[in-house]
């Protein structure tokens, strides 16, 4: 009885309600795990591992200029949910995703939101991800946000919140669908008695979201994915969800503006290029128009695009919506757009930029988690309660220089799932990230990328932190 | 297709088929050696010959050994034809065009790179022929899988023409050996030592027991015959540009028997050639100096597919 001993102590475990009380939806799983010994459990840990290294499923070291892949760590215990408490999440982000793109239309046409002072101007207008550029601009069928990762969590009483937006580039589904894949070999039984959620329909949906947006009378218009190469940390994703879309995955130099289009390099000459899914960053996909230095983009492009004769997912621009100071405005934008009252709350968030609120953090330091405002992937971020006096006193020192580009929130405790450890299962930290895709309608991959922080205590699930990851199972 | 991706599946094959053909070199040294008598068995110096990285090899190891010799072709990281550094680029190359080709061919590149990978950490002599052996069987699974489960559409057909070039080139080569190792002895010409040599080098190209079926008995002119001219057997030089030149024909879509581009031309006239050539005339003209021809010809054909698909021009080509 492998779960005899593990105890979820003072945490909200996410399979377990009490010591030796499953939750009902993982009591399945739970018997199934405790009639395996801890040998084969162990062994198919690392069948799993195998598979995914052989599969490729990794990611690139950065600093290791070796060119080193390593796969994300995998862990075979999966977090479990329920279909109504999932059902209840899904409404959630369709609301916030749609409240979203509401607000990226306002804000690079009327500002109406603005006008009537529901987001002070100021903010806008200094946050990095607002772009002059896209002023005016209507993407294709009005969506902006065609892909969003929404990072959520929960806390020590069970409370869901939404601890941030990613509106770029999210990276992490091709995780969601690999994990999948192999979990289905190393618990095959438990497949077949338990009614989980299929993924396995992300790609056909993000295609159909894509070919949303070509200009019309096209028969066949072409759909590409634009990657940095296959030295950034997320290839493999930019060429598996190419390949599994069926289309082609371009790089900064395969492509041209000729005679007014978008082009790429074939062996029979020129083609033309209808639709772009980007997973390069705003600043860097076209030189003429943004970072002039950027050797990843396409010079011209962004005429092609205000032309009509592109269409750009995510559209350029949308990074205003996940400035961390934006966020915090989220639930008036869906009151002020949608009418309605936040089903998915936030993290009770702090300004720098208001004086009180400053005041409060930085007296506070030791408690909080402090933010830069347009950072993402865990960096710039301080954990108040886990760092040295001197990083507090270096953040106190950046807050007051730069109050516009911090945050603070409470230190969460969130959710714990029992991992595997040698030969024990012992509680880790969880959050989730589910994908959210803007096409014809908004559809939420069921599940999402759980990341688990594999140090022990820690609250940090980033890869590059140390961090791994596991399945996430919706059932009845 | 891109460009930059029919380049890569190219290579992708030309740099699975030469660490297959690097095996087999070696491979036939390390049988010719253990059928020859005692005074021959240090030739290992015409092995790096046929590679034309002779000089190379001097500068790093000075005088050749076996030892030296099969570190050289086969883990040296630094040696860019060594069986590691063949499955590294092929590697490389597979893993910037996976979503081009099937998972099932990642995965076998992959596994393939992870085997030499681990074997070049283990080198333990004594178990090489099983290595050499293990190259040569990843490498036809990694074409038995090409062919099954990815189309044959414009990018196999690049595949398949990287493949088929670099067989011709090697095969060449690996008939070039017996050349070399012959050299210092011409009284071993017509022995049993010749014949047992002869075996050696068909079965290292595979080609024994096929070459039974067709000629029975063994002769250096019938070997040559079939390694250069046989149209059936998928080694043979001739096997290989008549393939090579389908492939290249089905990706132009140009008449057959016509030419469009340099590459077109210069596989065509040396395939016409080896029509109609006999192998009395390969001899008189001198084996060793037939297979260079070859050699600089299929070069040609590589420049000349590399700037007719791979560079593309700008101004040419907005249409």
């Amino acid at each position: 009885m492998q779960f005899d001993q593990y105890n979820p102590g003072d945490f909200y475990d996410e399979l377990f309600v009490t010591k030796g009380q499953p939750r009902p939806e993982a009591a399945l799983l739970i018997e199934r795990i405790n009639s395996l010994s801890i040998e084969e459990l162990q062994q198919r840990q690392q069948a799993a591992q195998n598979a995914l290294f052989k599969l490729g499923v990794t990611f690139n070291v950065y600093s290791d200029n070796q060119g080193t892949e390593r796969i994300l760590p995998f862990d075979i215990i999966p977090r479990i949910l329920s279909n109504q408490e999932w059902a209840w999440l899904e409404r959630g982000l369709k609301q916030r995703i749609h409240a979203l793109n509401l607000f990226l239309t306002d804000i690079y046409s009327d500002q109406k939101i603005l006008k009537d002072s529901i987001i002070p101007r100021a903010l806008i207008e200094s946050a990095s991800g607002f772009l002059k550029a896209c002023i005016g601009l209507t993407p294709p069928q009005g969506i902006w946000c065609h892909v969003t990762g929404t990072d959520l969590v929960r806390d020590r009483n069970g409370q869901w919140y939404v601890l941030e937006d990613n509106l770029r580039c999210p990276s992490g589904v091709s995780y969601v669908l690999e994990n999948r894949r192999v979990m289905k070999t190393t618990f095959p039984q438990v497949f077949g008695r338990m009614n989980i959620a299929p993924v396995d329909d992300y790609a056909s949906q993000l295609l159909d979201a894509l070919l949303n947006l070509a200009p019309p009378g096209l028969p066949e218009p072409t759909v590409v994915v634009l990657t940095p190469g296959m030295y950034n940390s997320a290839y493999f994703e930019h060429s598996f969800l190419a390949q599994q879309m069926g289309v082609e995955l371009v790089e900064g130099r395969d492509l041209v503006v000729a005679d007014g289009y978008l082009q790429m390099r074939t062996t029979k000459g020129l083609k033309r290029v209808d639709v772009i899914y980007r997973r390069i960053d705003d600043d860097f996909i076209d030189p003429l128009t943004f970072r002039a230095d950027s050797m990843l983009g396409v010079p011209g492009l962004m005429d092609v695009y205000r032309a009509g004769r592109l269409a750009i997912a995510n559209a350029p621009g949308t990074g205003v919506a996940d400035d961390k100071v934006i966020y915090s405005y989220v639930p008036q934008m869906i009151r002020y757009y949608l009418g309605e009252d936040q089903i998915l709350p936030n993290v009770p968030t702090f300004l720098c930029w208001e004086s009180e609120q400053q005041k409060h953090v930085l007296n506070n330091l030791d408690q909080l988690v402090v933010k830069a405002a347009g950072e993402s992937g865990g960096y710039g971020m301080l954990v108040g309660p886990h760092a040295t006096p001197e990083q507090r006193a270096e953040f106190a020192g950046k807050i007051q220089t730069n109050p516009r580009n911090y945050i603070a929130q409470p230190t969460l405790c969130l959710s714990r799932v029992p991992t595997l450890f040698g030969d024990r299962f012992e509680g880790c930290h969880v959050d989730l990230r589910p994908y959210i895709l803007y096409g014809k309608e908004i559809y939420v991959n069921p599940g999402g990328l759980t990341r688990v922080a594999l140090r022990r205590g820690s609250l940090v699930v980033n890869s590059s932190q140390g961090g791994g990851s596991k399945d996430t199972w919706i059932v009845d | 297709m891109l460009s930059r991706v029919a380049d890569s599946i190219y290579w992708l094959n030309r740099y699975v088929e030469r660490a297959e053909n690097i095996a087999r070199f070696v491979d036939v040294n390390l049988n010719l050696l253990l059928d020859s008598p005692v005074v021959m068995t240090q030739q290992w110096a015409p092995l790096v010959m046929t590679t034309g990285d002779l000089d190379l090899f001097k500068q790093r190891y000075g005088e050749p050994n076996a030892d030296k010799v099969i570190h050289f072709l086969t883990f040296d990281p630094s040696y860019s034809n060594s069986i590691i550094s063949c499955l590294q680029a092929a590697r490389e190359n597979a893993r910037s065009i996976r979503e081009i080709i099937s998972s099932e061919m990642w995965e076998q590149v992959n596994t393939f790179y992870l085997m030499v990978k681990d074997a070049s950490q283990a080198q333990p002599f004594a178990q090489l022929p099983s290595f050499f052996a293990e190259v040569k069987m990843a490498s036809h699974l990694f074409v038995g899988v090409t062919d099954a489960t990815m189309s044959h559409n414009e990018g196999w057909h690049f595949g398949r023409l990287g493949r088929l070039i670099e067989r011709a080139d090697k095969t060449a080569r690996i008939l070039d050996v017996k050349y070399f190792i012959l050299l210092p002895e011409v009284n071993y010409v017509g022995t049993a030592i010749d014949e047992l040599q002869w075996i050696a080098l068909l079965k290292s190209a595979s080609g024994y027991e096929m070459y039974r079926k067709r000629q029975r008995r063994i002769s250096p002119t019938d070997v040559a015959k079939f390694l250069i001219l046989d149209r059936e057997f998928p080694r043979s030089i001739q096997f290989c540009l008549l393939q090579a030149e389908h492939s290249l024909y089905q990706i132009t879509q140009s008449s057959p028997g016509t030419w469009t581009n340099l590459a077109e031309r210069t596989l065509g006239r040396l395939r016409s050639e080896l029509d109609f050539i006999t192998v009395e005339e390969i001899i008189q003209m001198g084996l060793h100096e037939f297979l260079d021809h070859i050699q600089t010809e299929l070069n040609h054909v590589g420049h000349q597919i590399s700037e007719t698909f791979f560079a593309v021009e700008l101004v040419k080509s907005s249409s």
